[in-house]
């Protein structure tokens, strides 16, 4: 893919431009490398897992895996601040891994189970957690654009120095409510970082059949927001790019932009007939660009790693997903008195 | 350990597919994300792909194969090195099942003959527990709303449109995170002039304009309330949150509950709501039914200025989302309200606001002139009519109107918006679950007629309820 081949940075203005020049994206650190690795192998496997148990009935309805686009919010999560929030749309499962939700009670929501994070009530398209600062998990595209807007409204009126991380898809791009928050946020100036996670597929509809303007990072031109594309399969660059909005943002200048041009492995959800795009594309992404791949690759070669020490690794991220799926397994499903709570919360006197 | 590798669903509602292709062959390595197979549904051809490394011990299930019902062993994985002839012998390993609604866990016989369905989940089965208390005939008290006001309390004559200002001043001065927002709030003073002079007291921050954007600033208030704080969104008219309603049903009704009751959105949204006068289809429309539809909200819509000032401030503190409905022609109207350092009043508590013996008039915000205006000309004609004003629309203080109904015998429901599936046909059937006994009579709906509004004045008049049709319905109800 030419597009997510291209380097970090393409800024519209001011200073990101100039930190953003070809070229000029850090190395991570070894411990960097790992924690990145982990990560996204965290998620990878997670995901992998869930699919294994959508297939076994375990989970119903929609499941959207993240599989191929474990760099965006790896990256993302490095480059932000305790305290910053996250929202996103039903692809959501990797965002709550990075935000340090327990891999278990997420799966157990995937599986309807009462130790889900929504008691089994959400599913895998709903799940939040105040701790956490993860604000869902929301099903109806373009919706949590706007929900990003207020949260990042919310620190602009608090003044606490938070970052709304809100990410969309191509697809959710093309809604009329994320260039109404594009306007007020701007307008404002509210620390939002608006993350489109270009994975080329709105749906089954490639970008360039849905979108008049194909590169999103131009998505807020005409209102004087910020954008830039980033590999978004590169860790180290999504990352580079990531501080750079995030300062942006917390320093009070107002929204940023971040196209992430990276790639979903599987079908839009489990029942995808995958009848829009070849099979060759798809084993040219995970062959050449596969983000965990890179990281691994890094680590063998320049930070000297043996084999073992990532097969140690992974066998650990394998150990906590399998502990997560036996959870999610054998969890009762909600006592049946569930159907009626958490519709109104009680008005204090 | 060899493991089995099942026959997947690919789909919420697959049940079997073809094993079309095996792409790997027995004895060949695997890691994770290897396809190993392709498979057919009725809807597409999918992979099969590898979760666990290892060596593809057996093949169970052929190429071209047809009918393999999901879970079905296809395969067995076994680790390098492995004795596979061994693997071969191992039975199949069942999915554990979601035990909702006690089926019995489907067997691989059943499935063969397609007789087990995919397991259900437990919400969608029927069971005694899961439903609604039934309706059972109510007797007892309603709501007595006389003591809301204590006695000897100074009262002062406001207007509708003064006692609202009066509640959002009141609590945003009580608390920091409350703040209102909406086109022409701020600079403009309201263009009710509902919001007149909070700009000037509590500031841009605070008394926020937008741009004309209902969608996005709807959208923009559920977020930050979910963050905690409490804003008031006003709608410069109900009908354009039309635009806005996804973020209303989807966002804010639904999260409390979608989270397991960790995360709820404690905002007010309010404005005027139904018609105002020659403004047309498109400006006159009553949401009550459209929002009353939705657990997850409150509905209020109070009729005068001391409710409306002593719901909205429960509102603006209550932790739900309220949808609080006010009606333009209200706003000018002046009533006595209590002169208190602080005034609420409880959501979801109607008030009798005529006592009588004779009928029952159930209303609500402008619908409550008509049910006034009737009731004073009935007591001329010796008919003495209760008139209920319901206030909240959701939660229904049904308790009030079924007491007041074994009491009279007699009801009618007086609306303004549309008839079909309206805020009356509910209190209508309402009445049907927990007094039917002790009707003497049908229950009559009085309400605006089933078309959009029309511009023409005397076709506008037509189109509303009018005190002579509510009249005419308590009559035929008392059989006069």
């Amino acid at each position: 893919m030419a597009a997510a081949a291209r380097t970090a940075g393409r800024a519209q203005k001011g200073t990101a431009r100039d930190a953003a020049k070809k070229g000029e994206i850090p190395d991570f650190s070894k411990d960097e490398e790992l924690h990145a690795y982990r990560e996204m192998l965290l998620i990878r496997r997670f995901e992998e897992k869930a699919g294994q148990m959508y297939g076994m009935g375990l989970i119903g309805g929609f499941c959207h895996l993240y599989i191929g686009q474990e760099a965006v919010v790896v990256g993302m999560q490095m480059a932000s601040k305790d305290g910053d929030q996250v929202i996103t749309g039903y692809r959501d499962h990797g965002h709550m891994l990075v935000c340090g939700m327990d891999p278990k009670g997420v799966m157990a929501e995937l599986t309807g189970r009462r130790g889900g994070y929504s008691k089994g009530k959400g599913g895998s398209m709903h799940m939040f957690s105040k701790e956490k600062q993860f604000y869902g998990g929301h099903g109806i595209v373009g919706g949590q654009v706007s929900l990003g807007t207020g949260l990042g409204f919310a620190n602009w009126y608090r003044e606490d120095g938070r970052v709304s991380l809100t990410y969309f898809g191509d697809g959710a791009a093309n809604q009329g409510q994320v260039y109404e928050s594009f306007n007020m946020a701007e307008l404002w100036k509210l620390p939002v970082v608006y993350v489109i996670e270009n994975n080329r597929y709105a749906m089954g509809t490639a970008v360039h059949r849905s979108s008049a303007q194909t590169d999103f990072s131009k998505r807020g031109v005409s209102f004087n927001i910020p954008g830039e594309q980033v590999d978004g399969m590169d860790v180290r660059a999504v990352r580079e790019a990531g501080s750079r909005a995030i300062d942006y943002c917390r320093s009070g200048k107002g929204p940023y932009i971040l196209e992430m041009q990276t790639y979903r492995y599987r079908g839009h959800s489990m029942s995808d007939p995958a009848k829009y795009r070849t099979k060759d594309e798809v084993t040219r992404m995970r062959e050449e660009h596969d983000p965990i791949e890179q990281v691994r690759r890094r680590l063998l070669d320049r930070w000297k790693l043996g084999e073992d020490e990532l097969k140690a690794i992974d066998g650990k991220v394998r150990e906590v997903v399998n502990e997560a799926a036996e959870f999610a397994t054998h969890d009762p499903e909600p006592d049946v008195a569930e159907l009626w709570t958490d519709i109104l919360l009680e008005a204090r006197a | 350990m060899p493991t089995d590798i099942l026959m997947p669903a690919l789909s919420p509602t697959m049940e079997q597919g073809k094993l079309a292709k095996w792409l790997k062959k027995e004895g060949d390595k695997v890691k994770p994300g290897d396809v190993l197979a392709e498979i057919e549904t009725d809807k597409a051809t999918m992979e099969v792909e590898a979760i666990d490394e290892g060596v593809l011990a057996k093949i169970l299930v052929p190429d071209d194969t047809d009918n393999v019902a999901v879970n079905t062993p296809i395969a067995i994985l076994a680790e390098e090195g492995e004795d596979v002839s061994a693997a071969s012998a191992k039975p199949a390993a069942r999915a554990p099942q979601p035990n909702g609604g006690g089926q019995p866990a489907p067997t691989p016989d059943m499935q063969a003959e397609g007789l087990a369905d995919r397991p259900a989940p437990a919400a969608r089965e029927g069971t005694d527990q899961r439903q609604p208390a039934p309706a059972v005939m109510r007797s007892g008290n309603g709501y007595d709303a006389s003591a809301e006001i204590p006695e000897g309390t100074e009262m002062v004559n406001m207007t509708v449109r003064e006692a609202l200002r009066d509640a959002m001043a009141e609590e945003m001065r009580r608390d920091k995170d409350v703040f209102v927002m909406g086109e022409e709030v701020a600079e403009y003073q309201g263009a009710y002039k509902v919001t007149q002079g909070l700009l000037q007291e509590f500031g841009p921050k605070r008394v926020v304009d937008t741009p004309i954007t209902e969608h996005g600033f709807a959208g923009l208030g559920v977020g930050a309330a979910l963050s905690g704080l409490k804003p008031i969104i006003e709608f410069m008219t109900f009908n354009f949150a039309m635009q806005a309603i996804d973020h209303l049903i989807n966002s804010a009704a639904k999260t409390l509950y979608m989270s397991g009751g960790q995360m709820g959105a404690p905002i007010v949204f309010r404005g005027p709501n139904g018609a105002a006068a020659r403004v047309g289809a498109q400006h006159s429309q009553d949401y009550a039914a459209w929002y009353s539809n939705v657990p997850g909200l409150k509905v209020v819509m109070p009729y005068t200025a001391s409710d409306a000032k002593g719901l909205l401030k429960s509102a603006i503190r209550d932790p739900n989302p309220v949808i609080f409905l006010e009606n333009e022609i209200l706003y000018g109207q002046t009533f006595p309200v209590p002169k208190l350092e602080d005034f609420t009043l409880p959501i979801g508590k109607a008030r009798i606001h005529r006592p009588g013996k004779d009928v029952t008039i159930v209303s609500w915000a402008i619908g409550m002139t008509y049910a006034i205006k009737a009731a004073a000309e009935l007591e001329k004609e010796g008919i003495d009519a209760e008139v209920i004003d319901l206030r909240t629309i959701r939660p229904m203080d049904v308790a009030t109107i079924v007491a007041s109904v074994q009491k009279t015998a007699r009801c009618v429901v007086v609306e303004e918006g549309w008839p079909q599936s309206g805020v009356a046909a509910e209190v209508g059937m309402k009445i049907m679950e927990e007094a039917f006994d002790y009707l003497d009579a049908p229950v009559v709906r009085i309400t605006g007629k089933d078309v959009p509004m029309p511009y023409a004045a005397n076709l506008e008049k037509l189109a509303l309820p009018n005190v002579g049709e509510v009249v005419q319905a308590v009559k035929a109800v008392s059989y006069r």
